[in-house]
């Protein structure tokens, strides 16, 4: 590694305009090497000017911003030589297999042709693409070509990787692919920046998460501390016949002292509550009355409703097509 | 997980040169995987040549026939062939810069200017096979060089060269315009009057007044008068040495301009 900076990166005040649109409107973020930074927001919120800033390829209007120590503008060059940028930043090329898409980025780091070669065998590897290894990327599924990105982004041994949705349009299978791949890369020091649309993942992934909404961070912390600040926890019981959906409604209305939302579809009722002393109560009624449960948690509020309650709208998706076909601008 | 780990190298000098290299080979390597995309360099020239020789070539030559106009068309055809060719690499770049592949490459710590210079690299495989295919065809037609085989293959270098110097305007426009759409309809715009308004498919005087002026000025008519002066016969050193002054001119011009609208693409 090339630095021993506790910081890996480092933005102050970033700020990005085009014409009368502003992407960035001041942005502050720092990554502490060996750290996942999952970067959470709707599309245009700014997640990928901001990540295209800090790797080098876009200038900011204001602010600067260090990466390995380096500065994204002055030391461009530097910074090019520790990070790795997959999918929408820096896609593979489609009309090429996936070895020879590998070797090249290979070849141009200054491999060999040999060790440009070995570097590609041992990414497909890697990323279980040894068959398809001589297919041009533009016949690979999904899952394979989000594959082939991470591999081409890991082939010069970044410090520092960009992920841009590395898993927008893949199955729960592929998926968890991504991720294990991620935690590995985290387990040998690897630091991360993620963006994702998706709550699960950034819960899943990250150690610290930052909402962006319309240019501006709204909101960071410990996925832990930013359910918090988002409020109340809720009380679920799910019972096993959903004809004692309404017997337990009635139980933990008289529990809680609240009227709980009964969700006839998933069998599910759900009250908030401001701790968890009403539990016990509601256990020993259930107890009492016979009624089996499937379900009784007591759950911290989901990213989605957090990142409601903290920017007034909802997270809007977007399909999986329109991320990629928004690629290189 | 192979023990050794293969560790990136250092950077050294000189190091945009192989890497100019590289990206040429995928250039080269992406023609072998989409044959298709040879299309206007292979079959275009042999459909324009069928046509001008066969559908107009009688007209044109007055009573000499379609022989008799072959060596007067083929040098001319030429030139309009490459001259198309060029502007296939100012979509293909546009093509690239769209779908993220450049952004790859500017992400890496290499040289900036390596990746215009293996496009033009890669493309001159493609310019070189639209001569060649073209010039085999007029040779199984008839054509034969009337100058030695030497100034033949000169004036085949030439065209070449012509090629590599105007593509720069391609690729600068490639790199201006938001759409391959927009590269390709202006690429239309301009290659249509410079090729047709010129001395390749008609003797320059038999133009009205106005379209001499223009053709009188026009790079494409020294270059074609040089083409048949070495294929054929005839004045070479005038239309020769303005034909390099424009090669200079194109590269001097338009290379530095693309080079900054590379820099300032984001």
């Amino acid at each position: 590694m090339t630095t021993s900076h506790q910081v890996a990166i480092e933005a102050v005040g970033l700020v990005k305009k085009y014409g009368a649109t502003t992407a960035l409107a001041g942005v502050d973020l720092t990554v502490p090497t060996g750290t996942v930074l999952g970067v959470l927001g709707p599309n245009g919120a700014g997640k990928t000017t901001a990540v295209r800033i800090l790797g080098t390829l876009l200038q900011p209007d204001a602010g600067h911003a260090t990466v390995g120590g380096y500065d994204v503008v002055r030391e461009a060059g530097k910074v090019r030589e520790i990070i790795g940028l997959t999918g929408q930043y820096a896609s593979v090329d489609e009309d090429m297999s996936g070895r020879r898409n590998l070797a090249m980025i290979g070849r141009l780091l200054g491999y060999s042709r040999s060790q440009a070669k070995e570097r590609a065998d041992e990414l497909l590897e890697r990323f279980e693409l040894v068959d398809a290894g001589d297919r041009i990327a533009k016949t690979y599924s999904g899952g394979m070509r989000r594959r082939l990105d991470l591999a081409a982004s890991l082939v010069g041994h970044p410090s520092i990787l960009y992920l841009d949705e590395p898993t927008t349009g893949l199955d729960p299978h592929a998926r968890n692919g991504v991720w294990e791949t991620v935690r590995d890369l985290v387990l040998d020091g690897t630091t991360v920046l993620l963006t994702t649309q998706y709550l699960e993942e950034a819960d899943a992934l990250a150690d610290s998460l930052m909402v962006f909404d319309k240019g501006r961070v709204v909101a960071s912390g410990r996925p832990a501390e930013l359910k918090a600040q988002a409020g109340k926890q809720s009380l679920d019981v799910r019972p096993a016949e959903p004809a004692h959906l309404e017997r337990v409604a009635a139980i933990v209305t008289e529990a809680v002292g609240a009227r709980p939302s009964v969700d006839v579809v998933n069998t599910l009722v759900s009250v908030p509550v401001s701790d968890g002393t009403s539990m016990p109560v509601v256990v020993r009624r259930l107890d009492e009355a016979g009624i089996a449960v499937t379900e009784l948690s007591l759950r911290l509020p989901s990213l989605d409703e957090v990142f409601l309650a903290l920017t007034g709208h909802a997270a809007e998706e977007r399909p999986a097509d329109a991320v990629l076909e928004g690629a290189g601008r | 997980m192979s023990t050794a780990v293969i560790e990136r190298p250092k950077t050294r000098p000189f190091a945009w040169v192989q890497q100019s290299l590289t990206l040429a080979w995928r250039n080269i390597v992406r023609i072998r995987q989409n044959p298709e995309a040879l299309a206007d360099v292979t079959f275009q020239p042999i459909i324009f040549l069928a046509l001008f020789l066969f559908v107009f070539g009688g007209a044109i030559s007055q009573g000499a026939g379609w022989r008799g106009y072959l060596p007067v068309l083929l040098p001319g055809l030429l030139v309009q062939t490459v001259v198309f060719a060029t502007m296939g690499t100012g979509v293909g770049l546009n093509d690239d810069f769209a779908k993220g592949v450049f952004d790859r490459f500017r992400s890496l710590p290499i040289a900036r200017i390596s990746p215009l210079i293996g496009a033009v690299l890669g493309d001159a495989v493609r310019y070189s096979l639209s001569i060649i295919v073209l010039m085999a065809s007029g040779f199984v037609l008839g054509f034969r060089f009337q100058n030695g085989i030497g100034n033949g293959l000169l004036g085949m270098l030439i065209v070449l060269l012509f090629a590599l110097s105007m593509c720069w305007i391609w690729v600068w426009l490639g790199l201006k315009l938001k759409t391959a759409q927009g590269v390709q309809g202006i690429a239309f715009l301009v290659m249509f009057p410079l090729t047709f308004g010129s001395n390749i498919f008609v003797p320059a005087d038999t133009l009205p007044g106005f379209l001499q002026a223009f053709v009188k000025i026009s790079p494409i008519t020294y270059l074609v008068d040089t083409e048949r002066a070495l294929m054929g016969g005839g004045a070479l050193q005038k239309p020769l040495l303005i034909t390099l002054a424009w090669m200079v001119g194109l590269v001097a011009i338009f290379a530095p301009l693309a080079i900054r609208a590379y820099r300032r693409r984001t």
